[in-house]
């Protein structure tokens, strides 16, 4: 780990003020991802600015809109284990529990899940070329090792996935991320939160330079009634996603009213295909509607050499994660599959 | 790429961290990027937390911190200033042993013993969180804890008749 400065901040305008000296400074929350990156000296910060002890943003409460504010500075297990959370966003619930381990999830933020970077074995190599980690490099996973890479909205440049399983539920859920930073605060749709690669791939989101997420929000409707989180992995626990779905229905009947379908392990962002949503509107819950949503939502999808199997796997991982949503109370821990 | 490691630069940014470990207030000086897990193996002397892989993936340096368990690898020192920390050498009286501590023994629940404090540590944070009912529970809730010795079996046996000892207390 290089040599670098650490500074504790007071309050949000203390840390925008502090990372505004001057200089290449990080901020940090739980740490979990950026000292392991320190670690490996991927990232080299010249100063710390420690946003753990700011004032505000470490609640979850509800809104005057009925919705649900997720502080930024909220653990992870504290998120998935509140109230609240658990009996009106299950789904998020879920998803966090289904990533990590628990001590991980006792110390990592909302904030910080949301910026995380790619587990991609090639960005974590500096001894191999990766556009990630340096620009213009060039990419070592398209050539090299794929099977975790991504499948859709994949580039030239990269093709490397995002590694969060809450962001899977905060897209599905159509999360609002809100940030403050040097100009001001503003609050960012999650479907714009997270990037594509194009020929930028060092660059994972929308945040700007000195930017803070300081809170989350959901919106009133957490699909509670019918949800799954499915994970799909190559070990049974504490391992990061190739495949994983959420989902969340709103049913009259058998009859679908409104759908939510996000995946993981596949794309550098979270993705979500709201036609697929749209075509299952007002179509019976069963495992041939859910399959030709799964085609939908894969239109376009390419594998490469050691990944072409995750195509065929998201189309099954759909279907099947959407029947366990019709029968949340049998699902086991972990995200495993339940039917 | 060595990081160039100049004298000026470490000797001004060393800090007060104050620390209450197993109840002893600790007073250390210490540079930013020390991490608890150095912090107290090489500045506390309480080598029982282990070094496992030091990037928050075996779970070996398990500790309890104000109240929870985290990776004392992932965490730096300075930012836990204040904090109250619970190694695997706090869990009990002098000369008594955890009753985790027995039930590992009476298991057979390790064989090279590197991982123990670390599952201990982790075990006792689990059962105050209190989500763990059944073993597949248990067993989803220890998977940060990894044993390279495969005592797992064990392990869970160990912890869950601890658990169901407490349930019926």
């Amino acid at each position: 780990m290089n040599n670098f400065t650490y500074k504790r901040a007071e309050s949000i305008e203390d840390a925008l003020a502090q990372n505004n000296s001057g200089g290449n400074s990080s901020y940090l929350a739980g740490g979990t991802n950026l000292v392991d990156l320190m670690k490996y000296d991927l990232t080299r910060p010249d100063s710390l600015v420690d946003l753990n002890r700011v004032d505000g943003h470490h609640e979850i409460y509800e809104t005057p809109e009925g919705g649900l504010l997720l502080g930024a500075f909220v653990t992870n297990a504290d998120t998935a284990w509140h109230p609240i959370v658990e009996e009106r966003y299950p789904l998020l619930s879920k998803a966090i529990l289904a990533g990590a381990s628990a001590q991980i999830r006792n110390m990592a933020t909302n904030g910080g899940n949301l910026l995380q970077r790619t587990r991609c074995y090639y960005f974590y190599d500096a001894n191999v070329p990766c556009n990630k980690r340096e620009p213009g490099s060039g990419c070592s996973a398209i050539p090299g090792y794929n099977r975790i890479m991504a499948i859709l909205g994949t580039s030239e440049s990269c093709i490397a996935v995002f590694p969060s399983d809450m962001c899977v539920g905060l897209a599905a859920l159509d999360a609002t991320v809100h940030v403050e930073g040097p100009t001001g605060s503003r609050s960012i749709p999650f479907a714009d939160f997270h990037r594509l690669p194009g020929d930028t791939p060092e660059i994972d989101n929308t945040l700007l330079p000195g930017e803070i997420i300081t809170g989350i929000e959901l919106p009133a409707n957490g699909f509670s009634k019918n949800y799954s989180y499915l994970k799909l992995r190559d070990r049974n626990s504490y391992a990061f996603a190739l495949v994983s779905v959420a989902t969340g229905l709103e049913l009259d009947g058998n009859v679908i009213r409104e759908a939510r379908i996000a995946l993981g392990g596949v794309a550098h962002k979270p993705w979500r295909v709201r036609e697929a949503e749209e075509f299952l509107a007002g179509k019976t819950a069963d495992a041939a509607s859910f399959g030709q949503a799964a085609e939908i939502i894969l239109r376009g999808a390419v594998g490469f050499p050691h990944n072409a199997f995750k195509i065929e796997l998201a189309k099954r991982a759909i279907v099947r994660n959407c029947m366990m949503a019709l029968d949340p109370e049998s699902q086991l821990p972990g995200a495993q599959p339940s039917v | 790429m060595l990081t160039e490691l100049t004298e000026p630069t470490t000797l001004k940014a060393s800090q007060p961290v104050n620390l209450v470990v197993n109840g002893t207030p600790l007073q250390l000086n210490l540079l930013p990027w020390v991490s608890l897990l150095d912090a107290l193996r090489d500045y506390s002397g309480l080598t029982g937390t282990k070094k496992g892989c030091d990037h928050g993936q075996c779970g070996a340096c398990t500790v309890i911190c104000d109240g929870k368990r985290v990776l004392s690898c992932l965490s730096l020192a300075v930012s836990k200033d204040g904090s109250e920390i619970t190694t695997i050498e706090g869990i009990a009286p002098e000369g008594d042993l955890h009753p985790l501590q027995k039930a590992f023994i009476e298991h057979d629940a390790f064989q090279c013993g590197y991982c123990t404090p670390g599952q201990i540590c982790s075990a006792i944070g689990m059962m105050k969180e209190g989500k763990a009912k059944t073993r597949a529970e248990v067993k989803e809730l220890m998977s940060g804890n990894l044993c390279r010795c495969g005592a797992n079996t064990n392990i869970i046996d160990a912890i869950m008749e601890v658990q169901n000892q407490s349930v019926h207390e």
